[in-house]
């Protein structure tokens, strides 16, 4: 099979890579870009935990094909750290004890970073509503949506991320 | 209680390890990758119970990048923690469809993957059985007819002949003659389904079986010491010739306690030319051929007094295995033990088997028995509060044990010790906490009903009875402290618990003590497993008497350099301190790898504590009794035999909202409530309850796995084995913890990180009986099954409900 190249941005940085018509952007985030906040529980697009960012929207990796990626803009959880210092969403996870085995938490962090992008004042009924497509088996969630509704703040522009 | 004053307990600290699990850098063995690494799949059976006669691979081996293809010829052994039943691929048999009967090693996984639908497999096949009570008869195909030479441990005793891995019976009192004595007698049915234990992080394993005889793995594993050992009494191998290193693991619940599929993948190393090789499990693998959770069928029959006091229990539990039982054994042992709960009862009959069945085998699982047994017994205890006309807290109140009374024991007849708990406070708590007193506020919709439940719980760690622990302090030239543990860390906040409890002793500040991520039999000292809601109470003991042996080292050091006696110094702020002078001290930092002195001269060597805990008290129960052998005076102790080290008293209670046309089932309001005997970390205690609570709802109102016709697992995915979601869950969720503390628990601590999800089962079943009278005692409880059941016993309602959704439905088109 011939391969063929695609270009991407993944966290800020453009990197080109030879694939297969039919490899997912999963497969090769992980396993030839080594990006391995990335995590995968099921393959098939039910658990969630292989969210990133594409062009701004959250996508299920394992639903879209590297060949549609191409010349997309891609960030995940280690893209949202800035200069060593943790993105005010990541910092609310870790304050509000929102993560335990910590396998989901890369997904639930881009996700939530783009909710309050789009709505800084969600209400938690829209919080829960939208991390329905995302599976955490430790926390039972409550935390998390505590540490999204504390992070609104910022995405209001109330408080400054930087201490 | 006087609040004693701490720098360090009972504030909200993260885990260090947040940091690095928020920006997805920390590595899961998922993540890892060794130079030369080949990738392992399997060929699962198509046959619940079937001869093997052929399995030509010759096809799969012509596929560009497969190295090997191994079957079970090749490794024909059987693993296993307390029955060793388990192969790594089939033995001449296929017991299940899914039961791995061959592997293959590639260069790639997709070449893998394809090489997998090239292995040919013939099989001759035998009749299969899929029912417990069939499993039971006479004339039932036996799955383990070999049982009687497998390695066993001595607390459990296989019927060979029979489709029985474990039988465990339990007599108090007169037993089941104390029904004479009963006023009400209440006999029930419950079922529990299969579950799986959905930790995010399938089964993978990186094993490197080097020329030397050497075997290094990489695991998704709770704690590295149990599978090492297992491993080496299967294979053949010196133990310590095995290096298991854990690194981070995305969650475990008991799914990945015990020996998993280390030993397969260092024998697919090492007839892969000495190679490392990594095995993934797929969620469909996960679901159909790995270690799931045992279902089972109980009945149950209970007597009361018409003041409302129990006379007589008696449970019979059919728990089905799969075709292994390996760890269920215990879960069904434990269930049986205690199956009593927070209760008195003088008299009790219990027995509980574990049965093999051609379907995917079981394991243990967070609360190992006793969301199971509590599901019958919180239950019944519902119902007969509503035979009797009692309030479900006062039936309660009545028969709970009483913590220090020689006469108030458990099912095997241990009293509980005086600092067990405030029992009687957890569920007075629980009721405030729900308002239990006030009616909840009914629903604008007529057709959906309102109603409280609750339920208590007790939960103990089911270990062997020599189950021990090690652990090692050692301190870094800056007078910070390394902690050296095996307790492993799948995301229950015990290590940093772990950490916060030396900090504190030691008087240094958090971030002077350090732990690691990745956990080792080379560098970790010995904990038997991590598991059991065990590690705070057992490796806090050994961590407390490290700090201990440390600082006799350093005030011997000390004592030599102020000129004062060990006894009068003590260590504070990183200074050792002549007791009442403090103006007379030496820096930690000056001790810590020997004094020197001006001349030189050096005094001592670097500080390293160690200290152990050993469970001592506890002894095997008789399988035929369930009572506890006698103690040997020789360990200092006298009292009876315990099963436990400690027990853990909790409530839950819950408001929850029905939906009579669609049975609908959701939960409002949730309150857990904990006698925790101390408070360590807020935060993740607090993350654990809730962590818990939803699980167990989960477990409640949705999940269940389904068999096809021929035994194998029908949803192996997350879309038809539903797990809950964030918008399941909710808003409301009351927690409380008690602090009495336990004298033996690190500053009075006792574990309860899988009491949180017991008493949620059966409170939400309470709650909906309570408001309709419908019974249920069949998990889960779906719309469907819900629905049904108010059909079959309450047709009014929905009749009712109807009317009244009619009515509405007019009124606002109107």
């Amino acid at each position: 099979m011939a391969g063929r190249m695609i270009t991407l941005r993944l966290n800020g940085q453009e990197r080109r890579v030879e694939v297969e018509d039919n490899e997912t952007l999963l497969y090769v985030l992980r396993y030839k870009l080594k990006e391995m906040s990335v995590k995968s529980a099921c393959w098939k697009g039910e658990c969630g935990l292989c969210t990133v960012l594409m062009d701004g929207k959250p996508v299920k990796s394992c639903m879209v094909l590297a060949v549609e990626a191409d010349g997309s803009d891609i960030v995940t959880a280690t893209g949202l750290v800035k200069d060593g210092e943790l993105s005010p969403i990541q910092k609310a996870f870790v304050e509000h004890g929102a993560l335990q085995c910590g396998f989901c938490t890369p997904a639930f962090v881009v996700a939530a970073h783009h909710f309050l992008q789009k709505n800084p004042n969600p209400t938690r009924e829209q919080v829960k509503e939208f991390l329905s497509g995302l599976i955490c088996r430790c926390t039972g969630y409550a935390q998390i949506i505590d540490a999204i509704m504390d992070a609104a703040k910022y995405y209001r522009g109330e408080q400054k991320a930087s201490p | 209680m006087s609040k004693q004053a701490f720098k360090v307990l009972g504030k909200p600290v993260p885990p260090p390890d947040s940091y690095e699990k928020v920006t997805g850098t920390a590595p899961y063995t998922f993540d890892m990758e060794l130079p030369g690494m080949l990738y392992a799949k399997l060929v699962t059976s198509t046959e619940p119970h079937a001869r093997i006669k052929s399995i030509d691979y010759s096809k799969a081996l012509q596929v560009p990048g497969v190295r090997i293809v191994a079957t079970g010829r090749d490794f024909p052994v059987r693993i296993g923690i307390y029955v060793g039943d388990r192969d790594m691929l089939a033995i001449e048999k296929a017991l299940w469809v899914g039961h791995p009967v061959a592997a293959v090693v590639a260069e790639s996984i997709k070449a893998a993957e394809k090489a997998i639908d090239l292995v040919e497999v013939e099989y001759d096949p035998l009749p299969p059985v899929f029912d417990v009570e069939e499993a039971l008869k006479p004339d039932a195909p036996l799955l383990h007819p070999d049982i009687a030479n497998y390695k066993i441990s001595p607390a459990f005793k296989p019927v060979p002949g029979t489709n029985i891995a474990n039988q465990f019976r339990m007599i108090k009192g007169e037993g089941e003659a104390g029904f004479d004595k009963a006023d009400l007698v209440i006999e029930k049915t419950f079922k529990m389904p299969f579950l799986h234990h959905a930790y995010m992080e399938t089964w993978n394993t990186i094993a490197h079986y080097k020329v030397t005889g050497d075997i290094e793995i990489w695991t998704s594993s709770q704690s590295p010491y149990a599978p090492r050992y297992l491993m080496a009494m299967s294979l053949g191998v010196p133990v310590g010739k095995i290096k298991m290193r854990i690194p981070y693991v995305g969650g475990g619940f008991g799914g990945k306690a015990g020996v998993l599929i280390e030993p397969l993948v260092a024998m697919l190393s090492k007839k892969a030319g000495y190679k490392p090789v990594k095995l993934v499990m797929s969620r469909a693998e996960q679901m159909r051929s790995m270690p799931v959770i045992a279902g089972y069928k109980a009945y149950a029959k209970i007597g009361f007094s018409k003041d409302g006091k129990i006379v007589a229990y008696k449970v019979r539990f059919l728990f089905d295995t799969g075709a292994f039982a390996d760890y269920t054994v215990n879960v069904a042992r434990t269930a049986g033990y205690a199956c009593t709960g927070v209760y008195d009862m003088p008299n009790v009959y219990c027995e509980s088997l574990a049965i093999y069945t051609n379907k995917v085998p079981t394991t243990a699982i967070r609360g190992f028995g006793y969301p199971e047994n509590h599901w019958v017994l919180e239950r019944l205890m519902d119902m007969a509060a509503r035979e009797l006309r009692m309030d479900p807290v006062k039936i309660r109140s009545i028969n709970l044990l009483r913590p220090g009374d020689p006469t108030s024991t458990t099912g095997y007849g241990s009293p509980l010790r005086a600092d067990a708990g405030d029992i009687q406070g957890v569920l007075k708590t629980s009721a405030e906490l729900i308002e239990w007193d006030k009616e909840p506020e009914q629903p604008k919709e007529p057709w959906k009903i309102r109603a409280k439940g609750i339920a208590m719980s007790l939960k103990g760690p089911s270990q062997p009875p020599n189950a021990v622990d090690a652990a090692i302090v050692k301190f870094n030239e800056d007078a910070s402290v390394d902690i050296l543990v095996a307790t492993g860390n799948y995301g229950q906040g015990t290590v940093n618990a772990l950490r916060m409890i030396v900090a504190e002793a030691f008087d240094l500040p958090l971030d002077k003590v350090h732990i690691t991520w990745m956990n080792s039999t080379e560098w970790m000292p010995y904990t038997w497993q991590t598991v059991g809601s065990r590690s705070t109470f057992t490796v806090g003991q050994a961590l407390l008497r490290a700090v201990e042996d440390a600082k006799r080292q350093i005030f011997d050091i000390a004592s030599a350099v102020l000129k004062v006696p060990a006894d009068q110094l003590e260590l504070a702020d990183g200074k050792v301190y002549v007791k009442g002078e403090p103006w007379m001290s030496i820096p930690l930092t000056e001790i810590v790898n020997g004094y020197t002195f001006p001349n030189g001269q050096v005094l001592g060597g670097p500080i390293i504590g160690r200290g152990i805990h050993s469970p001592g008290i506890l002894s095997y129960l008789d399988p035929d009794t369930g009572q506890a052998l006698p103690i040997n005076p020789e360990t200092g102790h006298s009292e009876p035999g315990h099963a436990t080290v400690f027990y853990t008293f909790g409530s839950t209670a819950v408001e929850v909202e029905l939906d009579l046309l669609t049975g609908d089932i959701k939960v409002l309001k949730a309150t857990q409530v904990y006698d925790i005997g101390r408070v360590i970390n807020p935060l993740t205690a607090k993350g654990q309850a809730i962590g818990g609570l939803i699980m167990g709802m989960s477990r409640a109102l949705y999940e269940e796995l389904i068999f096809d016709d021929s035994g194998g697992v029908a949803n192996p995915n997350f879309s038809f084995y539903y797990v809950a979601r964030a918008k399941d869950i909710p808003d409301d969720i009351r927690i409380k913890f008690l602090e009495t503390p336990q004298a033996d628990g690190p500053f009075g601590a006792r574990g309860f990180s899988e009491n949180v999800m017991i008493a949620v089962i059966p409170a939400i079943a309470n709650a909906i009986e309570r408001a309709t009278g419908v019974s249920i005692t069949e998990l889960p409880m779906t719309h469907e099954r819900v629905w049904r059941a108010i059909k079959e016993q309450r047709p009014d309602l929905i009749e009712k409900a109807l009317k009244a959704f009619q009515e509405w439905k007019n009124a606002s088109q109107g």
